[in-house]
């Protein structure tokens, strides 16, 4: 038997015709199920779509007006919003994960258990099921109405931590031990021995990071107490039911919200790849 | 069977060293005896950033949730204590009940559609050459889409004219048209579709880090012994998957019940709350009715439910687990 197993199917080893053939149109469907409607998306952002039926993939006539026309409505300003949002909070919960993970992975301390066991219990505790309570909240302490208060609550992310803390434990403990009896307290341990060989994580989390809170939708929508706090997912409905602006122009919003995540995990694929597998569960 | 689909469970196979607990620091050892307060403060300090954000965010609102389950919230006059009232309410009212029923019709059937799915992309697309990892690429695209935009596309092209653009493709095979996300009919069905669509390729890539750890030889022998290709999957490439199903399990017992982002920008409900779902009428009864106890109610029940599932599925996955080692 020549080897060619190099999946489940043993497709690689059959050469014919036929086999070729089968396999360029499962790809090709594959790609225009899951690819084409964001193709679809990208090609009416720069063709004339005053309607939904107009919405064609080879006919249209290249232009810009929709985007000058989503400019105009002000949706520069939603996406400045939005990576106001994701660049605070980012920074936020890598700040906040690989803190916590330091002690997590590299301390021993009573409670650590129950902290552990409190980490893992807001997996089970998203925004959609504290929708009520948390908008109450977030106007008790003044966060309503800024973009702030989209920024505070996503700093803490279960997720990011017990990756963080995973990544850490791996790291041989005799490097930290060098440190310390040259003298390094805590903060200088952290800071120039563990953070360093945590950069392989750092892409990981942040990756993560960027997509969830480029994703978030209730929080903002919680938060927003105008349209000048709208993220730029949050605009696309406010967009939708506005009477003078045609599908194409809401395209074109979409596209400018579409991309940079897409963009965000096409250069960094590897890390996100690593996430998925090793992180097992997100929440 | 001792080859498991390892990647994916990275996690649960710990590093046999564990560092990091020993070598306590120099100084505070030379000052035995005397207990060390700073030494005890560290590990809260680089605690605390997060703590203090889960309490206000998370467990704060959360006692809150439960209080004002109890109560009926009347700003300016004071909650009165109704005790178990609202949740009778919840328990009773149709609507509630109603949304219970979509709710989980959604939930299994994006959970069950996503896994199968994926599994089958998995197949297809499993193996090391470059234009497979394009595909890949291609059909992972929806998954890292932001629900926002996911939502406007799929509206538009589920535009219920003739000319539509799915209702196009569906004349193609002499289907339809539909009247899709504006029928009570098809509304549901169109969701959990778009559900399915942007679920499929996540558990795609997890199916296929657990191909990736399946003993090649094992393939071989099984080839060798005359077992044809679906003998093959089910005998040797299932099982080896065992622990990527309950990582997918205990991710869909998560997040089943809780969608509220599709639901709110594709029908928000309707036509006739035939898509209406729990995460939506709390919504609506909570911050555009004032109804906040009963909200409540509905939420304690929704986080009940969620974390019932949780352990439910993490039962199954032990007991599971220690049938096959």
């Amino acid at each position: 038997m020549a080897s060619g197993f190099d999946s489940a199917l043993g497709f690689s080893g059959r050469r014919g015709p036929v086999a070729v053939v089968a396999k360029v149109v499962v790809y090709t469907v594959v790609v225009a199920i899951f690819a084409g409607p964001l193709l679809a998306l990208m090609v009416g952002a720069f063709t004339r779509v005053p309607d939904p039926t107009s919405l064609s993939l080879t006919s249209g006539e290249f232009t810009f007006d929709n985007f000058t026309r989503a400019f105009d409505r002000g949706v520069l300003g939603y996406l400045a919003n939005s990576f106001i949002v994701v660049g605070g909070g980012l920074l936020l919960q890598i700040a906040v994960s690989i803190s916590a993970a330091y002690s997590l992975a590299r301390k021993r301390f009573p409670l650590m258990k129950l902290v552990f066991l409190l980490i893992l219990s807001t997996m089970m505790l998203p925004e959609e099921v504290l929708a009520i309570p948390l908008s109450l909240v977030l106007s008790e302490v003044n966060l309503t109405g800024s973009l702030l208060g989209m920024i505070v609550p996503v700093g803490a992310w279960a997720f990011s931590i017990l990756v963080m803390t995973e990544f850490m434990k791996e790291i041989p403990v005799e490097l930290e031990e060098a440190a310390r009896l040259d003298g390094a307290g805590d903060l200088r341990v952290f800071w120039s021995v563990v953070l360093p060989l945590c950069r392989p994580a750092l892409g990981v989390i942040g990756i993560f990071g960027f997509t969830m809170i480029w994703d978030q939708y209730l929080l903002p929508l919680l938060v927003a107490t105008d349209a000048q706090q709208f993220t730029l997912p949050l605009a696309l409905r406010t967009l939708r039911s506005d009477e003078e602006v045609g599908v194409g122009v809401l395209l074109a919003a979409s596209l400018l919200a579409l991309l940079p995540s897409v963009l965000a995990f096409l250069a960094m694929q590897r890390q996100f790849m690593r996430g998925l597998t090793s992180g097992a569960v997100k929440g | 069977m001792q080859a498991t689909g390892s990647g994916a469970t990275a996690t649960a196979v710990r590093p046999g060293r564990r560092p990091g607990q020993s070598a306590p620091p120099p100084a505070p050892a030379r000052r035995a005896g005397r207990f060390n307060v700073k030494a005890a403060l560290i590990p809260w300090l680089f605690l605390a950033p997060a703590l203090v954000i889960f309490a206000m965010f998370k467990f704060w609102p959360m006692a809150q949730a439960v209080k004002m389950s109890l109560y009926e919230v009347r700003p300016y006059l004071g909650d009165r204590w109704v005790g178990l009232d609202n949740y009778r309410q919840v328990f009773t009212d149709e609507d509630f009940l109603a949304a219970i029923g979509h709710t989980v019709v959604l939930a299994v059937g994006q959970t069950g559609g996503s896994i199968v799915l994926g599994m089958l992309l998995a197949l297809l697309l499993e193996g090391s050459a470059k234009h497979l990892w394009v595909v890949r690429t291609a059909a992972f695209l929806p998954t890292v889409a932001a629900m926002a935009v996911v939502a406007e596309v799929w509206r538009i092209l589920y535009f219920p004219a003739p000319d539509g653009a799915v209702n196009s493709i569906f004349d193609w095979f002499g289907v339809g048209p539909s009247q899709f996300l504006n029928s009570a009919d098809s509304s549901l069905l169109s969701v959990m579709a778009v559900g399915v669509w942007r679920g499929a390729p996540y558990d795609m890539m997890i199916f296929l880090a657990g191909l990736a750890g399946v003993d090649r030889n094992l393939y071989e022998a099984a080839a060798v012994d005359g077992a044809n290709v679906f003998r093959r999957i089910w005998h040797v490439t299932f099982p080896a998957l065992r622990p990527v199903f309950a990582i997918l399990f205990t991710l869909a017992a998560i997040r089943g019940l809780r969608v509220f982002t599709e639901i709110f920008l594709l029908t928000n409900g309707g036509p006739d709350g035939a898509t209406e779902v729990m995460m939506t009428l709390i919504y609506k009864l909570g911050l555009e009715r004032g109804e906040l106890g009963i909200a409540a109610a509905g939420s304690m029940l929704l986080l009940a439910a969620t974390v019932l599932l949780t352990v439910v599925v993490r039962a199954a996955q032990t007991r599971s687990s220690r049938q096959v080692s």
